[in-house]
């Protein structure tokens, strides 16, 4: 890693994402779901940051919030050095070509009554002034990058598997040149065979194009084998982050230790020598978080303290962060 | 192929056909298997392989028409579900064979309280009373790791968090002490922890209660920690059959093989890129007349592409339906 020339093309800082829950027939608001709370991260240029939790824990509302697909309730998002928390309408209509997304259920996020063609060239209608030959060229191109053969642009998204419906919405996501993808589970909905892949797919883009991803997901092999860093979220905040082999050889913060450790080896020969954290209980409401460290209800390391005072974001190694009251 | 010896279920020659506007689809092809008292099987397979519609046949759970059993012989304990009444047959559904799906939202009741759906079966199979139905109904609870259980069957499905609902899902599995288990990938819907959890619990009950379980899942993961034997499906058929330790050490097909490879694993160095399997999985709108992996298998030699290759044993507890053989690293002898 070329240390010296990191720079980071994504700044959060303080983010907060607050649900309101309205109640009763005045709709008065009776409380939020803090599904983001507080949490900070940088994704340098060039990069694959990892964004790892269980469901609910608010990895997905991260990804919608770099992206202002939500309004923010409190902090700050730079990217390339402009803070799109506050951007207005046009401005902000202006920068979206940067940042693009891709999503996890290709059925869902594909109009079905709109041919492949016109879906990876609708972004260009919106923010490029293209002939029809130019655009017609450029979604070739696309679906040439993705591995698509350019005859199947006619056709529509029911006629494809799940992994070509996925590359679909990868040309898509591509065809503004973006420098930045938020891929929210994007290999989730597909089978193991073809989510190598995919994956596959997205790491030569990512060379070819000198792409910065922010990879959201819950799979945490495939995780560390696509991300350069990974942060590890729990209800709402993050608890660890840092270098890719660091954290999955020497995770320190007691929840990444049993969510790594949770991951079924695919080795029967080992299967009785695993040294495994089990967590009890469930997650709590992010409605209504339980005090001090939010982990603490299921943490076999808690102590009193826990339970009152939420612990700091440290620096424990070198690019190294957790948020533990004892680190070991 | 196959021990006679004492087992509980033994499936030959299943053929399952769905007959659609289209025409006929083939999901299930002479698909043969056998399980053990106490053994646990696991069947992997990718997204249409197969897997939930051989288990769904198994107990004539699928809706039919549009499918049709064409033949085969599913013998358990000494009878032919294929032949039983449907009196009989309502016996062994939730009695004497136990089902868990994947999806515990979707698979109870909404509108029933746990306790009513735990009651149910009880009712209907044992011939238990109210009282006594009750009573078994807090301890199965219990079994499965509910806490404060007695109170709880006074709740809903939705008062229960996920991985609680599959609790209750393997408790009404339970009740009437099947002798087996058919589990459709039980945790599939679940968290890592969430599944850690459940894998732990299903461990314990297995020491506990003895019965024989036929695991579905298509996370090879989860198969190699608490498997016995593993079945591999690919396109509607088992392509590979052995001890789990044996197919983890010894992949004979390249199906397996390349599954085994694609899997990015947590020890491990990384790899630099992923070994991935081209191409897709078939339609399966043809019946098979040739190895239905030939397309994607790097291995394909001209009588993959005009032959389906039969299982054949590797060793007498492993087999595979393949015409290389991977120790020779060449066709096998015709």
């Amino acid at each position: 890693m070329l240390d010296d020339e990191k720079k980071p093309l994504v700044q959060v800082k303080n983010l907060k994402m607050h649900f309101p829950i309205y109640r009763g027939i005045l709709k008065r608001q009776v409380g939020a779901v803090k599904a983001v709370d507080g949490i900070s991260f940088d994704v340098f240029e060039g990069e694959t940051l990892g964004l790892v939790g269980e469901s609910g824990c608010g990895k997905s509302t991260v990804g919608r919030c770099v992206l202002r697909l939500y309004e923010v309730t409190e902090g700050s998002i730079d990217i390339d050095g402009t803070n799109i928390a506050t951007l207005s309408g046009a401005e902000l209509r202006a920068k979206r070509p940067q940042m693009q997304m891709i999503f996890q259920d290709p059925q869902a996020s594909l109009n079905p009554r709109m041919t492949v063609g016109s879906i990876i060239s609708e972004p260009l209608d919106e923010h490029k002034n293209m002939s029809k030959d130019e655009k017609r060229e450029k979604v070739g191109e696309l679906m040439d990058a993705v591995g698509l053969a350019r005859r199947f642009a006619d056709r529509y998204p029911h006629e494809f598997s799940g992994g070509q419906r996925q590359r679909i919405g990868i040309a898509r996501a591509l065809a503004l040149n973006p420098k930045f993808i938020v891929c929210d589970e994007p290999i989730a909905a597909l089978d193991v065979s073809i989510q190598a892949q995919v994956v596959n797919l997205l790491e030569d883009l990512q060379e070819k194009f000198g792409l910065t991803y922010l990879f959201i997901s819950h799979d945490l092999s495939m995780v560390r084998h696509l991300a350069t860093r990974v942060a590890v979220m729990y209800l709402g905040r993050l608890v660890e982050l840092g270098d890719s082999e660091t954290l999955y050889m020497t995770p320190k913060h007691p929840y990444t230790q049993a969510l790594l450790s949770a991951v079924p080896h695919p080795d029967p020969a080992q299967a009785g020598n695993i040294d495994r954290v089990i967590l009890e209980g469930d997650v709590p409401s992010p409605a209504n978080p339980p005090p001090g460290c939010t982990f603490s209800t299921r943490c076999p390391r808690a102590q009193p303290i826990c339970k009152q005072d939420s612990p700091e974001w440290t620096e424990i190694g070198e690019g190294h962060f957790a948020a533990c009251h004892f680190i070991e | 192929m196959r021990d006679q010896s004492a087992t509980v279920l033994d499936v030959a020659n299943l053929k399952t056909v769905f007959n659609t506007r289209d025409g006929e689809v083939h999901a299930v092809n002479d698909v043969s298997f056998y399980l053990k008292p106490g053994e646990l099987l696991g069947i992997v397979g990718e997204s249409g392989s197969g897997k939930s519609v051989t288990m769904m046949s198994l107990l004539k759970l699928l809706p039919m028409p549009p499918a049709e059993i064409r033949s085969g012989t599913i013998e358990f304990d000494g009878r032919d579900i294929r032949e039983v009444s449907d009196k009989e047959l309502r016996q062994i559904r939730g009695g004497e064979i136990g089902f868990i799906f994947q999806d515990p939202m979707t698979s109870l009741n909404p509108v029933f309280t746990v306790g009513f759906q735990l009651i149910e079966p009880l009712r209907v199979h044992m011939g238990m009373s109210k009282k006594q139905a009750r009573a078994r109904a807090a301890e199965l609870l219990e079994l499965v790791g509910i806490p404060d259980a007695p109170a709880r069957l006074k709740d809903f499905p939705h008062q229960f968090s996920g991985g609680m609902r599959q609790r209750v899902m393997i408790a009404i599995a339970l009740a009437c002490d099947p002798k087996v288990l058919i589990a459709d990938e039980p945790t599939t819907a679940l968290d890592v922890t969430i599944q850690a959890q459940i894998l732990e619990l299903v461990k314990e009950l297995r020491q506990k209660l003895g019965m024989a379980i036929i695991w579905i899942t298509h996370d090879l993961g989860v198969i190699a920690e608490i498997a016995d034997r593993v079945a591999v499906m690919y396109a509607g058929q088992i392509v590979e059959h052995a001890e789990v330790k044996e197919l983890f050490a010894n992949p004979q097909h390249p199906y397996t093989r390349a599954l085994l490879e694609t899997l990015p694993r947590m020890g491990e160095a990384r790899a630099e890129r992923l070994p991935s399997i081209d191409g897709q999985p078939p339609n399966l709108d043809h019946a098979p007349t040739h190895c239905e992996f030939a397309p994607r298998c790097k291995h394909a030699f001209d009588r993959c592409r005009v032959e389906n290759p039969q299982r054949r044993n590797v060793t007498p507890a492993h087999d595979v339906a393949c015409f290389w053989d991977a120790k020779a690293g060449g066709p096998i002898d015709a």
